[in-house]
């Protein structure tokens, strides 16, 4: 068997890359069938519902269980390790509000809830410092950390002379270039903590059976989550079998089996029966996973055309009690000027410590530096699309400079840019209501992560794959089958995809937008390699050499020859009496499958009541490359989906603490506010696929579009009001602060 | 110019032990009027069985007072579909349809369920709107979609011919976190538009 | 849940009977949508709980001699929406409109919709209606809490959407209770009032009383508006409301009331705002007066003041939507928002 030499069809060619492909799961979620993790049910199974800690930051001294313990349907009450003391154990301090720790085991969920509700914890006490936007505040608490930094200068600047200290010539030059600018703009931008609010929140379903532990975990990482629980547990790995079908969501947060995971499988070996642990609603927001706040003090200069030469920003946000905040790699974001100075400070919070969310670090770095250079362009009174255009002469990656002008144009041409336009705060009042335009651009990776892929084709002519990896929201389950059919000339549902088992081979974790672009490449390998061996076969049945087939339309046939071909079923009888079985592996790296680097425009059309500060959408665009597209719905959906999540995050929601007692006080879903379907206007999507775009092969889609809506939101508001509401999300109460200061 | 509270109702205990006045009307009958049956009425304490009536089956279950109608669905029936996201009612991802009416079953006591018709979305897996759901891709991760369904159906059963406008203004009561709410209103659209209401 | 008695009443009668037990606190389940969540959480756990929501009695909508409207307190949100009863109050149809959440409409009741427990997140959060004598809230979050009538301990704000409607409008309840013959029929805001006690609660209804009725009296031809700004769509919690009522003769206001939500730990009638419209035309001006008006006694907490503007663009457009002059916001100006394009 000659090499096989991967590669995807052409686009003339394809029956299912690249087309419009229904989910057939869909059905399955839409009616109740498919089953997440909380959803399975064994017999003779206790629920667990665990004590949060009602305080920020305490020492928790000790636990009395005995009243839970005599509620009816209570069995089992567990301390949780390092968050509450055995009895006559030492205090353990806590540092967030809401960390588990006590679980309750009971029959029902109700009993369990009641069992929590009579423990008796004495707790002593601590200082609760939440307060992230006030970094003079965090600095006399001494609740800072330096978080990075640094300053390039361009070349051409020189050097420092031989006896000159390196500090005082860089501030000495960055002054310079500031008495240089045509153009200097000062600014304070913030975005806060937005919570992942998982619809299912973390935790599991989980039993033993001969000393080996089966966990229906809400998990983004179903290859490799068994290690985590066989550390903590004292098995080894293979002594864990790690299920997820179905996850309600989990946005970067549900990649580890969580010490409430831990405990679910603690509980269910003392108790030898099976046991269903996920966290409450308040639980879910208070711990279940946040992504860190930033706000900014930011100085620019711009030479004459606007185009900023020098950048000097502080930044600083919380990450909760690890005291980190957005990293500043990242700022300006996308933009790169020669000269750039940059701090961040942390500031230690009693929160949970934050985790990935969607396109980690992106969107705030977006929307903390962008805004700046909008800004610029009030400050210029000129129009925003110009600034931005004009500032593509210095990015971070100058050949994307040309792909995000032509993104420009067509997303400025489906906003209807030049018809709404009008400078900052210039725009027509219809009664209280203005309206204006703004932009944001981004960039993201999207590299291919690792995947395997086990391959079977039976005699029969069944196709069956199976892969560690798991359906996030992604459609994984659909570009599996679209792959495997599309190579073997099969129809959809003669493929079947097995997916959601760490028993399958090791599949990465979907994170990074990584699933697509692994899953496709280790199915495309694996069918290629398979249909490489069954051509060999057909070809000596059908005496035509083996690079003269093609398979198509369920049969395998000699290019050119009508007559001379085999039905699929036919050709894999010829495979023998065993199943055909190919592993195919793929590591991260060059290939002519997939690669990296994505690019995209958002630009926003927002009404703004200027008597109430309610911010309206009336359309958000969304231009978006992303190199070889596998099925073209499921891509829009995932750019719609983030356009939605940019408005959740632009307008509605926040994490809100209470600022003497640090308490998560809108921890429901009534008070944690998210956009509703009436709120989300016209959303356009537009796939960029210029010449050439398919030849990147494929490349991640789902984070990208989640990063500059929320910027572009933003400007949107500054130009309708003129004025800058200066940190996200932009709540009527934040609108009418920022027109009230305006005024004086 | 200072409000004096008196000008607001601070009369607390206003009604307490106040006696009983006259009030003559055509359409209620005084309670001391009405038949005294408070005695053949139930009070139910602590767990017993009863049976209710689930995709028009009837089914057995032991429930307690508290029981929520959602607990009795997913861990005795195990009809999954209506998902536990919130307790406050504001998610929409356990509605369920009593009688015809979407109401959360969430918040809803499995007692007060008894003697009514019960439907969960698992008896809706031949109607248009899970495939609607499925032709425009309304759903990702899908933990909400159950919820979605039941709301979208029971929307158009009041509205079939409802506008763009009137499914934006009326479909607030459901929450999705991936945001898949323009799939949704293109799926509701399509089925108002197609007249599969029946 | 703490466990409980559940208690099904087919009438009034047993309702009453049911509710009136010695040494056991009782609470009346309808829809259920407010009393599930807080039993659930634990704010509220009563020892006995009452469901009258099938009692027959309890569940239309039916026009007295006097050309009252009778309204069941059973009945569900939706049912005074679609009713062409109730098209002469426009402003009880935009409010249950506003809550746009087929859910919640369906399931939630006139009666439960009035008594609904705060949203004040110290109270949901476990802390008690006062939070510590108002103190959690005066050093806390306070960006929903009261701006008015929170001189006291009591911070929060009402939560019930259609009482400040209702209350403009007249309304009256019929509450029997707690003895078998007692019946009273009182003014509507007399159900609610400021607690000053940690005991206390902002409903002044006597443990085993039952509203059973809501009474409007004829609409003779006034004007009738609300207006609630919302952050967003949905059920949640509105950011301020208002409701008006008005008789305009010969283009003069000769009769008005005036009441908002979302400001006071109980609706708040502002008497003022109401007369300073007597006698004048409705117009932009005379509405943003009484707007003004309106907020005259309104004391900021630390971070709220941005409600007392809120309350008086409130009451201005609830005024300016009564007498069909709406301008200026959204629902004049950004209608035409179309179609979401699948390009």
């Amino acid at each position: 068997m000659a090499e096989v030499k991967y590669i995807w069809p052409d686009n003339h060619k394809s029956a299912y890359i690249g087309k419009r492909v229904v989910r057939p799961d869909t059905l399955e979620k839409s009616t109740g069938i498919a089953k997440y993790s909380y959803d399975v049910n064994f017999p003779n199974q206790v629920v667990v519902r665990a004590l949060g800690c009602p305080h920020a930051h305490c020492k928790v001294i000790s636990v009395d269980t005995s009243a839970a313990e005599k509620v009816p349907g209570v069995v089992l009450v567990h301390l949780i390790k390092d968050k509450a003391p055995a009895p006559g154990g030492d205090p353990i301090e806590i540092q967030a509000e809401g960390t588990l720790l006590v679980a309750v085991a009971a029959e029902s969920e109700a009993a369990a809830a009641e069992g929590v509700s009579k423990l008796k914890v004495q707790y002593e006490l601590m200082d609760v410092f939440v307060d992230d936007q006030n970094l003079a505040a965090a600095e006399a608490a001494k609740r800072t950390k330096a978080a990075g930094g640094g300053i390039e200068l361009d070349d051409a600047l020189g050097e420092p002379g031989a006896n000159e200290e390196e500090k005082a010539w860089e501030e000495k030059t960055i002054q310079k270039l500031f008495q240089d600018s045509k153009y200097v703009v000062e600014g304070r931008y913030g975005v806060d903590v937005i919570t992942h609010c998982c619809l299912e929140p973390h935790g599991a379903t989980v039993y033993w059976e001969g000393g080996k532990l089966r966990a229906y975990l809400s998990t983004q990482n179903v290859s490799t989550t068994d290690d985590g629980y066989a550390t903590a547990l004292g098995i080894t790995a293979d002594d864990v079998q790690v299920t997820c079908n179905y996850i309600g969501g989990g946005f970067g947060s549900k990649f580890q089996p969580g010490y409430w995971g831990i405990a679910a499988a603690e509980i269910s070996r003392k108790l030898g029966r099976p046991v269903k642990f996920l966290l409450s609603r308040d639980q879910e927001l208070k711990i279940g996973g946040n992504r860190p706040s930033g706000y900014i003090d930011v100085k620019i200069g711009a030479d004459e055309n606007g185009v900023v030469q020098v950048w000097d920003s502080h930044h600083w946000g919380t990450s909760g009690f690890n005291g980190s905040t957005i990293g500043v790699t990242n700022f300006p974001y996308v933009f790169h000027p020669k000269n750039v100075r940059r701090r961040a400070t942390g500031i230690i919070t009693n929160n949970e410590p934050s985790v990935a969310w969607r396109a980690p670090n992106h969107p705030q770095a977006c929307a903390i530096t962008q805004t700046a250079y909008d800004d610029l362009a009030a400050k210029m009174g000129v129009d925003s699309f110009d600034i931005f255009m004009r500032n593509l002469e210095n990015i971070d990656i100058p050949e994307k400079a040309s792909l995000y002008a032509e993104e420009m144009r067509i997303a400025a041409e489906l906003i209807g840019w030049s018809n709404h336009w009008h400078p900052h705060g210039k725009g027509n009042k219809r009664g209280s209501v203005v309206e204006g335009l703004g932009i944001g651009i981004h960039k993201w990776g999207g590299a291919a992560g690792e995947s395997n892929c086990k391959l079977r084709v039976y005699p029969d002519g069944g196709v069956e794959s199976f892969c560690g990896t798991q359906d996030i929201g992604t459609g994984t389950r659909t570009v599996c089958a679209m792959v495997l059919a599309e190579t073997f000339g099969l129809t959809l549902d003669a493929v079947k995809i097995n997916i959601g088992s760490s028993t399958y081979p090791f599949s990465g974790a979907s994170g990074g937008s990584t699933t697509v672009g692994a899953v496709t490449e280790s199915h495309r390998r694996a069918a290629q390699e398979a249909l490489a061996k069954i051509f060999d076969l057909v070809a000596t049945k059908l005496g035509a050499p083996a690079d003269k087939l093609e398979a198509s339309k369920g049969e395998i046939r000699v290019t050119g020859y009508s007559d001379k071909k085999l039905t699929w079923k036919e050709a894999c009888s010829l495979i023998g009496i065993r199943p055909l079985e190919v592993n195919a592996e793929f590591k991260r790296g060059n290939s002519p499958l997939s690669s990296v680097n994505v690019g995209g425009v958002q630009m926003a059309h927002v009404a703004v009541d200027l008597e109430t500060g309610v911010v309206k959408m009336k359309k958000l665009v969304a231009v978006q490359d992303m190199g070889l597209i596998v099925n073209r719905q499921s891509a829009e959906s995932q750019i719609y989906g983030a356009m939605i999540m940019s408005i959740a995050a632009a307008l509605f929601e926040q994490r809100i603490n209470d600022p003497k007692t640090g308490a998560f006080v809108n921890c429901e879903m009534g008070t944690y506010r998210l956009p509703r379907l009436g709120d989300i206007g016209e959303l356009v999507v537009h796939l960029h696929e210029p010449e050439n775009e398919r030849d990147r092969g494929v490349i991640g889609l789902g984070e990208p579009p989640a990063i500059s809506g929320i910027t572009a939101i933003a400007n949107a508001v500054c130009n309708a009001t003129g004025v800058r509401v200066p940190s996200q999300p932009m709540t009527p109460q934040r609108v009418l602060n920022a027109l009230r200061s305006a005024k004086g | 110019m200072a409000k004096p509270s008196s000008d607001q109702f601070s009369r607390r205990a206003f009604l307490k032990g106040s006696s009983a006045v006259a009030a003559a009307s055509a359409v209620v009958t005084s309670a001391a009027a009405q038949e005294k049956s408070a005695q053949s009425s139930q009070v139910i304490a602590g767990e017993t069985t009863v049976s209710l009536n689930v995709n028009g089956k009837s089914m057995t279950a032991k429930v307690e007072p508290r029981t929520t109608l959602l607990d009795v669905l997913r861990y005795q029936f195990n009809l999954t579909g209506a998902k536990p996201v919130s307790s406050d009612g504001s998610s929409g991802a356990s509605t369920v349809l009593i009688d015809n009416r979407p109401v959360e079953a969430a918040v809803t006591l499995a007692l007060s369920a008894v003697g009514k018709n019960i439907q969960t979305v698992e008896s809706l897996a031949g109607d248009a709107v899970p495939k609607a759901f499925m032709q425009y891709d309304a759903s990702q991760c899908g933990f909400c979609t159950p919820g979605f369904v039941v709301a979208v159906r029971a929307f158009l059963n009041r509205n079939p011919n409802a506008t763009e406008e009137q499914i934006r203004a009326g479909l607030n009561g459901n929450i999705c976190r991936c945001g898949t709410y323009a799939n949704i209103l293109q799926a509701a659209i399509s089925i108002a538009k197609g007249g599969q209401n029946g | 849940m703490k466990n409980f008695e559940y208690a099904y009443a087919k009438t009034e009668a047993e309702a009453i009977q049911l509710l009136s037990v010695a040494n056991k606190s009782t609470a009346v389940l309808a829809g259920g949508t407010d009393l599930v969540a807080l039993m659930q959480s634990m704010v509220v756990a009563p020892d006995r709980v009452v469901n009258v929501g099938d009692i027959e009695t309890m569940q239309h909508i039916k026009r007295d001699e006097n050309n009252n409207l009778w309204i069941g307190a059973a009945v569900h949100l939706d049912e005074l929406l679609t009713s062409p009863v109730v098209d002469p109050f426009p402003s009880i149809k935009q409010v249950i409109q506003g809550i746009s959440s087929v859910q919640m409409q369906s399931q939630g009741t006139v009666a439960g919709e009035l008594l609904r427990r705060p949203c004040c997140w110290y109270f949901r959060g476990g802390n008690g209606l006062l939070a510590n004598e108002g103190r959690m809230v005066i050093e806390g979050d306070n960006r929903y809490h009261a701006i008015l009538g929170n001189r006291g301990p009591a911070k929060f704000v009402s939560a019930s959407r259609l009482a400040p409607a209702m209350i403009s409008l007249g309304a009256k309840v019929r509450i029997i209770g707690p003895k078998p013959e007692q019946e009273q029929i009182v003014d509507i805001e007399n159900l609610f009032c400021t607690p000053e006690k940690t005991d206390e609660t902002e409903i002044a209804l006597a443990a085993g009383q039952l509203v059973t009725h809501i009474i409007l009296p004829p609409d003779q031809g006034r004007l009738s508006a609300a207006y609630e700004v919302r952050h967003g769509e949905g059920p949640d919690q509105p950011l301020m409301a208002a409701a008006v009522r008005f008789e305009v003769l010969s283009g003069l206001v000769t009769e008005s009331k005036i009441v908002l939500g979302q400001v006071a730990p109980t609706p708040w009638i502002a008497r003022e705002a109401a007369m300073a419209l007597l006698g004048r035309p409705i117009n932009e001006e005379t509405a943003a007066m009484a707007g003004m008006k309106a907020v005259s006694g309104a004391i900021a907490l630390s971070g709220n003041e941005y409600k007392i503007e809120l309350a008086k663009v409130a009451v201005k457009r609830a005024i300016l939507r009564a007498a069909g002059l709406e301008t200026g916001c959204f629902e004049s100006s950004t209608c035409e928002t179309a179609a979401v394009n699948f390009a």
